[in-house]
């Protein structure tokens, strides 16, 4: 007996993002605000970090506020009806439900209602793994438009008493709207994982260890200088392969968007990749500090509303943190 | 042929310099380097990747806690050399 031939989707050749938005915390954070409790001083974190400041989200400001507001933004600069998207991705740590995802909500609230939605937990990754998967999803011709956003409310998992990563962390989203192009506008993603160093840098503890009275609140947590030393000089190799997967030169980039973890990390990567002086490097962490899966479309997205790159440049953008996770690919900025 | 522990302290004066500033004179075996020379671990996590490339070793992680001295560091580099 013979079967009738199925359908498949039907591929598109490129992909590229189409519109991004950014929402951050309403509450401005001081270095002197966070110093206390860490026995510390503004000038030693802005030595360390680069930070200045860094936006918190107030009791009343929601992670899904923020999302929705982003999105909102990037369908808005987009130019699409949100009944076109075709699949909603959330990369987030600090949705404060194990389920259900952050993603259906967001679909419904911003009127992508029945499009599949899922989270993604890569944490500082989490937005470059989005693009990847999006990208994906826009090719194959399994989704027309697909919203990728990147948020944290990290202000929520903090101890304000811990020197080893709360005083960097802010809260805010950003998100983006990826779609088929004549154009190649997203190369090869490099990504990956390396789970030996799983404890490096993640939650205290577990909801089971909170659960049996074990624990407190379990907040974030980092072994400093082994992240530091990972995301220096195991991630320059990563730029540099992301840059060869794309067939371009460093030279050829107008930005590097790195995951905003730390000032003394962009910089030290920057040198690593020897970048020319016409590669404008986001600093976005300086006011906006650490905020994870966001901090990569709030940096680019801060370079864009200032016009310090145009839309239409190449940047690089890296995602690296909790798992470990990392994913980076070049794109052509909205 | 390893190097010498002079030797290995030349080097290492170099690389501290190179990332902080402080002059290579200063950096000798008993000085600390978060008490004496100020550096604080994230500098001192790019002295250490920058001395494995210059020595040839791996210095782990786990190690790095462990080097509290300048002479510390001399040490186990020189008897980390192949």
């Amino acid at each position: 007996m013979s079967h009738p031939t199925l359908n498949q989707y039907t591929a598109v050749k490129f992909s590229r993002i189409y519109g991004l938005g950014a929402a951050r915390g309403d509450l401005i954070v001081t270095n002197d605000d966070v110093a206390g409790p860490i026995d510390s001083s503004d000038e030693w974190i802005r030595q360390r970090t680069g930070i200045i400041e860094r936006r918190r989200a107030s009791a009343d400001l929601s992670l899904m506020d923020m999302a929705v507001d982003a999105s909102n933004q990037a369908i808005a600069a987009a130019g699409i009806d949100p009944s076109e998207i075709g699949a909603v991705l959330f990369s987030t740590i600090t949705h404060p439900h194990q389920t259900p995802s952050a993603a259906a909500l967001l679909a419904d609230k911003i009127g992508a209602n029945p499009a599949p939605a899922f989270d993604i937990s890569a944490a500082c990754a989490g937005y470059c793994y989005g693009i990847a998967q999006a990208d994906a999803l826009v090719r194959s011709g399994m989704a027309k438009y697909v919203l990728v956003v990147g948020g944290e409310k990290l202000s929520d998992f903090i101890d304000p008493t811990d020197r080893t990563i709360s005083f960097l962390l802010g809260d805010g989203a950003g998100a983006a709207i990826v779609g088929p192009s004549d154009t190649p506008g997203i190369s090869p993603t490099v990504w990956g994982s390396d789970g030996s160093h799983w404890s490096a840098v993640g939650m205290s503890a577990s909801l089971l260890e909170l659960r049996d009275g074990t624990t407190t609140w379990p907040t974030l947590r980092q072994e400093g200088q082994t992240v530091f030393r990972w995301a220096v000089w195991e991630m320059a190799k990563v730029a540099k392969q992301a840059l060869e997967a794309a067939g371009i030169e460093a030279s050829d980039l107008d930005a590097l968007v790195t995951h905003q973890a730390n000032m003394r990390i962009i910089d030290e990567l920057a040198k690593q990749l020897k970048l020319p002086e016409s590669v404008v490097v986001a600093r976005d962490i300086v006011h906006t500090g650490n905020t994870s899966a966001a901090s990569v479309p709030l940096a680019m997205h801060a370079l864009l509303a200032s016009g310090e790159v145009k839309s239409g440049g190449l940047a690089l953008q890296i995602g690296f943190g909790a798992g470990l996770a990392f994913g980076a690919q070049v794109v052509v900025m909205p | 042929m390893p190097l010498s522990q002079s030797e290995v302290l030349a080097g290492l004066a170099e690389i501290v310099n190179d990332e902080t500033g402080i002059s290579a004179d200063a950096v000798a075996l008993e000085k600390s380097f978060v008490d004496d020379l100020d550096i604080d671990s994230i500098s001192m996590m790019t002295i250490v990747v920058n001395a494995e490339d210059k020595f040839g070793v791996k210095i782990p992680d786990e190690e790095v806690k462990n080097l509290i001295t300048v002479g510390d560091a001399v040490n186990f580099i020189v008897g980390a050399q192949g």
